[in-house]
């Protein structure tokens, strides 16, 4: 029950949600967080060298 | 039977068009493309790894039902555990689709491989959304009575009622995982077919071992 007090007092959510509203963008709070974690997520994965990458590399 | 008879069969035939589209050295290989050895390729996988987590989790939810996955505490736990990995596999899925889009995936005779891929999308979201309206508590009573406006202006209302709520529960839990499940499987065997989409700027005939050899 700790925890769940803990979590509720971090992330309240028994409210109304919040939103970005620019001209024609609306989107929640929630929504927004998720889209930006995608994108870094995907330059993280370009940029990130991956494991064995530079010896196959020197293998090649 | 001759063996000119045995030849004609179809079973014959399909066998060997399936042996030759795709032997079993190319549908479980032991050696990957040098340009795999990437982060961007590794969500395909994760969307894959997240499907699988989404069917096993649904299908224990279907054998317990709606009073199991909001009364116990296991319920609850498959039910967050179903939401989640949908969760990830949307997440994973639109990261692979940015690569792809980027790598330009449709390339080298692969135009099958990125359609099927676009219509399990599109399967993916039809079928997360039945889910969102078969969760029977306020959230789904409110996403379908809003989501009813908007497909009654489509005209599709009439066969797609979202405030049916047996009607989604079926469509969520056969029709759609079965087009979803089998439009997967036919993107993963055209992708093992086609092999992996070279970056624009790297020489498609290299291979590695998974020990990192190059041949």
């Amino acid at each position: 029950m700790g925890l769940y007090t803990f979590l509720a007092a971090l992330v309240p959510l028994n409210n109304y949600g919040h939103f970005i509203h620019w001209h024609w963008l609306y989107v929640s709070y929630a929504n927004f967080i998720v889209i930006c974690l995608m994108v870094i997520t995907f330059v993280a994965a370009l940029l990130l060298p991956f494991p064995g990458r530079n010896r196959r590399k020197e293998n090649r | 039977m001759s063996t000119t008879e045995i030849e004609r069969q179809w079973t014959t035939r399909l066998r060997h068009r399936a042996a030759g589209k795709l032997p079993p050295e190319k549908l479980l290989p032991d050696t990957q493309p040098s340009y795999v050895s990437s982060w961007i390729y590794v969500f395909g996988v994760a969307t894959l790894s997240s499907l699988i987590l989404v069917i096993v989790t649904g299908c224990l939810l279907a054998l317990r039902g709606p009073s199991w996955w909001h009364g116990s505490f296991i319920g609850h736990f498959v039910n967050s555990l179903h939401l989640w990995s949908v969760e990830v596999f949307f997440f994973a899925m639109v990261v692979h689709l940015w690569g792809k889009f980027f790598m330009g995936a449709w390339r080298g005779g692969r135009t099958a491989t990125w359609m099927t891929g676009v219509v399990t999308f599109l399967a993916s979201l039809l079928t997360a959304f039945t889910g969102y309206v078969s969760q029977s508590n306020f959230d789904s009573q409110w996403i379908s009575t809003q989501a009813k406006d908007g497909i009654n202006a489509t005209g599709g209302g009439a066969y797609f009622n979202v405030l049916n709520m047996g009607q989604m529960l079926m469509w969520h839990i056969v029709l759609l995982p079965l087009a979803a499940i089998v439009l997967t499987a036919l993107h993963v065997i055209l992708v093992r077919v086609k092999g992996v989409v070279p970056p624009y700027d790297d020489d498609a005939t290299a291979v590695t071992t998974p020990e990192g050899a190059t041949k």
